[in-house]
């Protein structure tokens, strides 16, 4: 006992192959639309995911730092402004106000993740006749490395920081000619002088950053800096990537600091992202655009080539609605196959893409991100646009009438 | 009998209101009873397609009735005539209109298909039953562009008697085929017509098929006149080429 198909399936399905050169034109035509509509998408997406996870493992969600200084201009008791003219006042190494309270109402906010208190500023690495000006980043390593990977860019040593160890990048070795084990002597503008150890040298992908930063213990930073108990940043991550700006904006008003997000930070790549992404939606709704109007000229060829088999259809007893199914289902199955080869088609190219195409150190341009949901989402948006694109010629058949159809 | 049709006063202008306004059957009244076989002549032209497609109620007249067993459709919505039409009405066109992608079985499927909304193994049994009955149990699961004209109409009658139909119209069937043919696809809707009493109404401009009906309809411009098939001779206006009549 065979379970046969509703009747729309199998005349529809039998229409379809038994105009098997049509059938196969339009599902070549369709197959090609979503491959490269598929090969777009995760290309893209693959190259912003990796920029965002490079930026996102080399620097924190939220920076929360001391409010810029402003110089208040003198005024008389009358009101009358005295010395208008107001210089901006250069601006010192200033800890946090209350950062421990602040960082207490940070932890408290369910949006955030860690919350890393660092002591920056600049000093002098010296090391025998060189000597050279470094970033001086202090951090509590568990806290911090869960925001910028280092222990990830290690190339020599290891990432550990006791009070007299200091983590250097490899241009900076290079620079001063110093390896892992070596000691270095730092010192400051405020005149404290440290004598460090390198226990590990790192490589963070970037020639600037391994030349200038530095990482070591927040107490070392803060008594080389003369911080003592103070702290110039406040490293937060958040659970929503996106929601960062609006977090930001969030503490910026409640509390008395500044807190920059990623995203304003990186605004040149946002800007480029949503360039990108419009140009890339403008692309893919034309290229479906013009697959629904293949479909729907092949249908509504087919419509009128098979308009006697309508009539007889319809002579027979076929009810109206029936006729509108047969030709639905068959713009859908067309756009679900077209679907399912173009997605194949589309990752076979973007595999071969991404064995090919390499950044100038030999490194892969974007990650693969072929996530299953793509194809899903491309199978039912193209059965979709298949079966709404089938709906002119549908109504046209079941419009047809049965006596012109017959006579002809 | 009970009558399977019944028409009353019939008539179809086409392009009724524009200036080309033309009145194709001007009042039409007629009656089929049960396992009547009739045969509808007329002039080319006078309107017996458009009678036809009135009373397979794939049409409908500007004005007059249909009734098919006593039911009048003229209050009957679009989908009403759809279902009664194929629960009771089969058609046999000139042009057989197989469905060319189905094979010869499918084909006699799909009324019974279309009406139960999908295929089931028994209607397998009784296409192959009526394929068996039209003598092509050889060519049944062949497509119908395989087939010869006569063989094509053959399957268009099994395919017409699918449902059962009280009353099958059948449009110039013999009409596409070498006299040999068509002697047997007519021979066979007699037969059909004796064995299971299915009433027959079947459009010819073949004079000596149709004296071999029960009766012979003339549409002359649009009005109709029937007699006996004996009688046929006299009708005024039928074929001057008429041969003589043979002994029945
Ligand atoms: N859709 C239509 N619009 C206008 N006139 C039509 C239409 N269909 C048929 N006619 C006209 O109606 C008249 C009758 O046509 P019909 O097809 O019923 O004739 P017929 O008797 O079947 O002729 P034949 O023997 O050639 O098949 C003809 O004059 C034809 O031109
Ligand atoms: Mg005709």
């Amino acid at each position: 006992m065979k379970n046969w198909a509703p009747i729309e399936w199998t005349i529809g399905l039998r229409f379809l192959t038994e105009g098997i050169m049509q059938t196969v034109f339009i599902l070549t035509g369709i197959a090609m639309g979503v491959g490269v509509i598929v090969f777009m998408s995760a290309m893209l997406s693959g190259l912003q995911a990796n920029f965002i996870k490079r930026v996102l493992t080399s620097q924190a969600h939220i920076q929360i730092i001391p409010p810029d200084e402003v110089a208040r201009p003198l005024r008389s008791s009358s009101g009358l402004i005295e010395g208008a003219i107001v210089q901006r006042p250069s601006q010192r190494i200033l800890s946090i106000d209350q950062w421990q309270t602040i960082r207490s109402a940070m932890k408290a906010r369910p949006d955030v993740i860690t919350v890393s208190p660092t002591a920056t500023g600049s000093a002098l690495a010296i090391r025998g006749d060189a000597a050279r000006s470094i970033t001086l980043t202090g951090m509590e390593p568990e806290l911090y490395f869960q925001i910028v990977r280092v222990p990830d860019y290690i190339v020599a040593g290891a990432a550990k920081l006791e009070s007299d160890d200091i983590l250097i990048g490899t241009e900076l070795a290079k620079d001063l000619g110093a390896a892992v084990g070596d000691k270095l002597n730092l010192s400051t503008a405020s005149g404290a002088t440290q004598v460090l150890t390198i226990t590990g040298v790192f490589d963070l992908g970037n020639k600037g950053a391994n030349e200038r930063s530095t990482f070591v213990a927040l107490r070392t930073a803060q008594s080389l800096l003369g911080l003592i108990g103070g702290i110039t940043t406040l490293d937060i991550t958040v659970t929503d990537i996106y929601a960062a700006e609006t977090i930001a904006q969030d503490i910026s008003a409640t509390l008395p600091v500044q807190a920059d997000s990623w995203i304003k930070t990186n605004a040149q790549f946002f800007t480029a992202v949503r360039a990108q992404q419009s140009s890339n939606t403008l692309i893919r709704s034309f290229v479906g655009l013009s697959v629904a109007f293949g479909i729907a000229a092949v249908l509504i060829v087919s419509v009128i080539q098979r308009s006697k088999d309508i009539g007889i259809l319809r002579a027979m007893g076929t009810r109206r609605g029936q006729i509108l199914g047969v030709f639905l289902i068959q713009g859908g199955v067309l756009g679900f196959i077209g679907a399912i080869i173009g997605s194949s088609l589309g990752a076979g190219a973007l595999f071969l893409w991404h064995g090919a195409a390499r950044q100038a150190d030999g490194t892969e341009l974007f990650p693969l991100m072929l996530e299953p949901s793509l194809f899903v989402v491309a199978a039912a948006v193209a059965t979709l646009t298949g079966v709404a694109a089938g709906m002119a010629p549908a109504l046209r058949a079941a419009r047809l009438d049965p006596v012109e159809a017959i006579r002809g | 009998m009970a009558d399977v049709l019944k028409l009353e006063q019939i008539r179809k202008f086409y392009n009724a209101g524009t200036p080309v306004e033309t009145e194709v059957l001007h009042g039409i009244d007629l009656k089929l009873a049960a396992g009547e076989f009739v045969a509808l002549m007329g002039p080319s032209g006078s309107g017996k397609s458009t009678l036809l497609n009135i009373i397979g109620l794939l049409d409908r007249p500007t004005s007059g009735t249909v009734s098919i067993n006593g039911q009048n459709t003229a209050g009957m919505s679009d989908s009403e005539m759809t279902a009664l039409r194929g629960h009771t009405i089969g058609f046999v066109f000139q042009y057989h209109y197989l469905i060319s992608a189905f094979t010869a079985a499918e084909n006699v499927m799909m009324p019974m298909m279309v009406d139960h909304g999908r295929r089931t193994d028994a209607m397998q049994d009784v296409a192959y039953g009526l394929l068996a009955d039209v003598e092509l149990t050889r060519w049944r699961d062949n497509r119908a562009t395989n087939m010869s004209g006569g063989q094509q109409q053959r399957v268009a009658i099994a395919r017409a008697l699918a449902m059962n139909p009280s009353l099958v119209l059948a449009d110039e069937p013999t009409g596409n085929l070498d006299s040999v043919s068509a002697d047997g696809v007519f021979d066979l809707m007699r037969r059909i017509n004796t064995e299971h009493s299915t009433t027959f109404l079947i459009v010819t401009h073949n004079l000596d098929l149709a004296m071999r009906c029960d009766r012979i309809l003339d549409v002359i411009d649009g009005r109709i006149s029937g007699q006996e098939a004996a009688e046929a001779e006299n009708i005024p206006g039928s074929r001057a080429v008429a041969e003589p009549l043979s002994p029945a």
